[in-house]
């Protein structure tokens, strides 16, 4: 192992590792967002949209990201679509991890108590109100589990948009692999930097699913 | 004559080919109280949910003041903001505090204005002796200190009619004595509409002005409450009073 390799390449891995953090947060919230929205579409079962999520949380689940992104990379530009890479990897990644947080929201959702929704259907909610203040709240509770488990999904799969040439952490270890032939170093540092995110989000996560179980149920 | 607040007529209702109410047939008037006896399984609990539409009934017709519900979403929504319903289970929204429970549904449903909401809540609570807890969480309250807050959140609404479902039947037995003297103070001192659904005999005869004696779905009696415990027409309700050791 050579440190100087590894202390020069770090300024490298900086700008990767904040590339790295940026398209994971992007995909993150906006995957949680269209999770959101689909699970509920679904939830009360809204004509047409509802089956219309059906469909593309199964499509998404059932195609890997890689080719997701080669869809969007390769393909779209054919019928005059041509975005940037990253403009790719953030749709590519939203279209996948809203499926997953979906699934996430939906397992949620359907664990909120019958009688919870009972209580506010007798005080006159309709379905918006009921979403908003009943289903919601406590839905997004039992899913903090699934959704956290996504996060760290989420974060690890940017690492295929190496695929598509985003100078994002992994993309950057194999570029720097393929000029220097270093790979030890390189691998090394490619580790340390994912730990260094994972594990902080890791324990924050744990820490925020206790809260908001706690915050929401009391236990 | 008094007002007609709630009126039956030939309700049936199946879960899959199951017939669980047959040809329910009922007036509540206004300032009523309705007591819904029947063993467990014969279907109380189903029908107080048809009268709210939480359940949605096979054939037959409710009237709400004389106007018959024609049940769509919309307008179910409309009339439960009228007819005020506490189950057994206690249910707060356990990540709102007490007084949060009850703006709720008033200030986003009725969209009343907050502050005057929030002064008659302080009211209610007053009432019924829980003013000390408005914001505490409802797993900081005992089960009695829960349903007591149900009812005030359903209050609130101005209902004009309550369908109460064995409001007391998972309570310690030290609790069931205050959420009674509440159900009772609502009628005699307010003339409240009620439907109660109960198990204590003795609350029922004090406070029924009309018996519906409910078995296998069937209305077997539906008599003034005193003739009711009096002089019960039917063997089956003679049992069931036995049974209640009353
Ligand atoms: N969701 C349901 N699906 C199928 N059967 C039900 C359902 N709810 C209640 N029942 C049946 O309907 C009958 C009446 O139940 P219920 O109204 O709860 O009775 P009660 O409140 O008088 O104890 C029972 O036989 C019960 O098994
Ligand atoms: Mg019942």
């Amino acid at each position: 192992m050579n440190w100087q390799v590894i202390s020069h390449s770090l300024p490298i891995f900086a700008q990767a590792f904040k590339l790295t953090l940026w398209l994971s947060l992007v995909g993150i919230l906006g995957s949680l967002i269209v999770g959101a929205l689909s699970s509920l579409i679904q939830y009360f079962k809204v004509p047409i949209l509802s089956q219309l999520f059906t469909a593309y949380v199964e499509l998404a689940r059932n195609t890997p990201l890689l080719i997701q992104l080669f869809f969007l990379y390769y393909a779209f530009p054919v019928i005059g679509l041509k975005m940037s890479a990253t403009t790719c990897g953030i749709i590519g990644l939203i279209f996948l991890g809203g499926a997953y947080m979906a699934e996430g929201f939906t397992g949620g959702f359907s664990g909120v108590n019958q009688t919870q929704i009972d209580n506010g259907k007798a005080l006159g909610m309709n379905n918006l109100q009921l979403a908003r203040y009943v289903v919601f709240p406590q839905g997004f509770a039992l899913s903090m589990p699934a959704l956290a488990a996504n996060v760290i999904f989420l974060i690890k799969e940017t690492s295929i948009f190496s695929v598509i040439a985003i100078p994002e952490l992994t993309n950057t270890a194999l570029d720097l692999i393929g000029m220097y032939y270093r790979s030890n170093e390189y691998l090394f540092v490619l580790v340390v930097a994912y730990a260094i995110v994972l594990i902080p989000v890791i324990l924050l996560l744990n820490l925020l699913e206790r809260r908001v179980r706690y915050g929401t149920f009391g236990d | 004559m008094t007002e007609e607040i709630l009126r039956v007529e030939n309700l049936n209702k199946f879960y899959g080919d199951r017939h669980i109410l047959h040809d329910i047939n009922f007036t509540l008037h206004q300032g009523e109280v309705l007591t819904l006896l029947g063993p467990s399984g014969s279907g109380k609990s189903t029908l107080i949910r048809c009268l709210n539409g939480l359940e949605d009934f096979s054939s037959g017709a409710v009237y709400f003041k004389g106007e018959k519900i024609k049940p769509t979403d919309k307008n179910w929504q409309e009339i439960r903001q009228k007819i005020g319903m506490v189950f057994q289970s206690y249910d707060l929204f356990p990540n709102l505090t007490v007084m949060e429970n009850i703006l709720l549904a008033p200030t986003k449903v009725q969209k009343r204005a907050k502050d005057q909401v929030a002064q008659e809540a302080e009211g209610l609570l007053k009432d019924v002796g829980l003013e000390k807890y408005a914001d505490s969480y409802p797993r900081e309250l005992s089960g009695g200190q829960k349903q007591r807050i149900a009812i005030v959140r359903a209050l609130i609404m101005h209902p004009e009619v309550m369908l109460l479902d064995e409001v007391t039947a998972s309570l310690d037995p030290e609790m069931v004595r205050g959420i009674l003297q509440i159900m009772t103070k609502l009628s005699k001192k307010h003339h409240m509409t009620m439907i109660i659904v109960t198990h204590e005999m003795g609350f029922a005869e004090q406070i029924a002005d009309q018996v519906l004696f409910l078995e296998d779905g069937r209305i077997l009696e539906n008599t003034p409450g005193k003739a009711f415990f009096a002089q019960p027409k039917t063997e089956r309700a003679r049992d069931f009073l036995e049974s209640m050791d009353f």
